[in-house]
């Protein structure tokens, strides 16, 4: 196998393993997303009706919020224990180890998430059918989300309060995952096809597995020094 | 003149509109002026200092 | 080649920029005022009031060319933290430094004057129009940069990371901008700020080019005042310093 391969896989074994040791890590944006979700019904009304008109947002805005809590942990331990600094002296390429790294959050942070929002939308009024278009979406918003995250992840590395900075960049660089998201969930529940949206998705998709670990590459290098 | 100051009904909008815009000129000028004053000020007390330390 | 590298690299050189930008300032800063004062009063005074929208439009003259800034200031921080982070000159992260101030200034004049603009226009001082939508999220992107630069203690970190977040900026802008257009079409949403350029007779129009272009100009002036602040700011303990201070 060539050694690029080798060491993705293994950085992907490694982060997995990781989490296992840990579940609750794994648990705590799951939870962090229920309780958002929760939160709505109680703030505005318990009509299904109207809940379901509003789900396409709070379904999304939940993701957002639940993955940006766990991004603060994408570099930290790494950075912290000098691991990061040999992948960086690795030689084998950094954007592709960040890339593993990132790929392995997003299965363990937004791949949970997006499993469990057919549950919470039908909290929220979501009719069964739509589960599988939102299902995708979801899939491939919060790997879009990961990816950018990634980057923001890299800037604020090691910050004093670098959670809540790192959520303030990403944000506003994540309105497009959230627009063409809420659009296909939206269509999704209203039994329509959601293939414009969903392309749009995986185009934004696309360019984030492109850009996204060059960029975080970039920031963590300078993070590092 | 007092007409001119009406602007057709508009005034409560347009003029506020247009003080904003004027404020933010004159701020940033304000401020990047000061913003140079300081630095000089600044430059001029690193040199006297370090000059002082050198002489000694 | 020789000579444009040349050029390029008295451009890295922090006394050169120095001594340029306060020789250049006045030449932006003169004309600026000339231009903005004139099309102040061109536009209050001297263009005709508008067939649908009466002395209304006249906000125009203020709106359009502080969101037509913020976006080039976003562009021209972008590129001088490019260069910045690309060539390694300390000069271009001044620069990029100096612009984000004044960018999220206009950014939030641009904000104001449209909803100024739009509370008599449809009633409601706020609306999910996509070019407000799409200025609200330019300020976020401006908040965050200034907030980066403040979270780092070391200036050459500040530098290069904020570099890189306004880079991925810039690239997301377009992004950001269309997905804001594509949201509010498919809504349908109110969508106004519509003043067809083209189609405005030459005395509408002239008081708009005016205070774009001298809104402009007075930008690269106080860029240029902030930047040789930066300069000095930075260049802590360089002999050129003191010939140019005392």
């Amino acid at each position: 196998m060539r050694p690029i391969f080798a060491a993705t896989l293994l950085v992907l074994r490694r982060e997995l393993l990781l989490a296992l040791r840990r579940p609750i890590l794994v648990v705590q944006p799951l939870a962090f997303f229920a309780v958002v979700t929760a939160l709505f019904p109680l703030g505005y009304t318990p009509e299904l009706g109207k809940l379901r008109a509003i789900a396409p947002g709070v379904l999304w805005v939940g993701a957002l919020l639940a993955s940006l809590l766990a991004l603060e942990s994408l570099f930290r331990e790494d950075a912290e224990d000098g691991t990061l600094e040999q992948f960086a002296l690795s030689g084998q390429p950094f954007a592709l180890l960040l890339g593993a790294k990132t790929l392995a959050h997003w299965l363990l942070t937004g791949l949970p998430l997006t499993l469990m929002a057919p549950w919470l939308g039908i909290a929220l009024g979501v009719p069964l059918a739509a589960m599988p278009g939102i299902l995708a979406s979801l899939a491939l918003g919060t790997w879009t989300l990961s990816l950018l995250g990634a980057v923001g992840a890299g800037l604020t590395l090691g910050l004093r309060r670098g959670g809540v900075l790192l959520s303030l960049l990403t944000l506003p660089l994540a309105v497009p995952v959230i627009v063409f998201g809420a659009r296909a969930t939206e269509l999704a529940i209203a039994g329509e096809s959601l293939m414009g949206p969903l392309y749009l998705q995986a185009a934004l998709a696309v360019l984030g597995m492109t850009l996204a670990p060059l960029a975080a590459a970039a920031a963590v290098r300078i993070g590092l020094e | 003149m007092s007409e001119f100051f009406a602007m057709g009904g508009y005034a409560a909008f347009l003029w506020p509109a247009y003080a904003i815009t004027l404020l933010a000129i004159i701020v940033n000028v304000v401020n990047a002026r000061r913003a140079l004053q300081q630095a000089r000020e600044q430059a001029r007390r690193r040199i006297a200092t370090s000059s002082e330390g050198q002489s000694s | 080649m020789g000579t444009t590298w040349t050029w390029f690299h008295r451009f890295g050189s922090p006394p050169h920029v120095y001594r340029l930008a306060g020789i250049l300032t006045p030449w932006f800063a003169w004309p600026a005022a000339i231009l903005i004062i004139t099309g102040l009063y061109a536009g209050l005074v001297l263009a005709p009031p508008d067939y649908q929208q009466g002395e209304g439009f006249r906000i125009i003259y203020v709106h359009a060319p502080s969101a037509w800034l913020s976006v080039m200031i976003y562009a021209v921080m972008a590129t001088a933290a490019g260069i910045g982070l690309i060539w390694r000159m300390k000069v271009a992260h001044a620069a990029a430094a100096s612009c984000a101030a004044i960018g999220a200034w206009f950014t939030v004049v641009s904000l104001v004057t449209g909803m100024l603009w739009g509370k008599p226009m449809w009633g409601t001082y706020w609306v999910w129009d996509p070019r407000l939508t799409a200025q609200l999220v330019l300020l976020f992107l401006y908040l965050g940069y200034i907030a980066l630069r403040a979270g780092i203690d070391d200036l050459g970190r500040a530098d290069r990371a904020s570099a890189v977040l306004a880079l991925v900026g810039v690239v997301n802008l377009p992004i950001i901008r269309y997905s804001v257009e594509w949201w509010n079409s498919i809504h349908q949403a109110p969508s106004v700020m519509k003043m067809d350029k083209p189609s405005m007779p030459i005395e509408m129009l002239a008081p708009l080019l005016m205070m774009l272009v001298g809104l402009s100009l007075y930008f690269a002036a106080v860029l240029l005042v902030r930047l040789r602040a930066e300069i000095l700011n930075r260049e802590r303990q360089a002999s050129w310093i003191k010939e140019v201070v005392e």
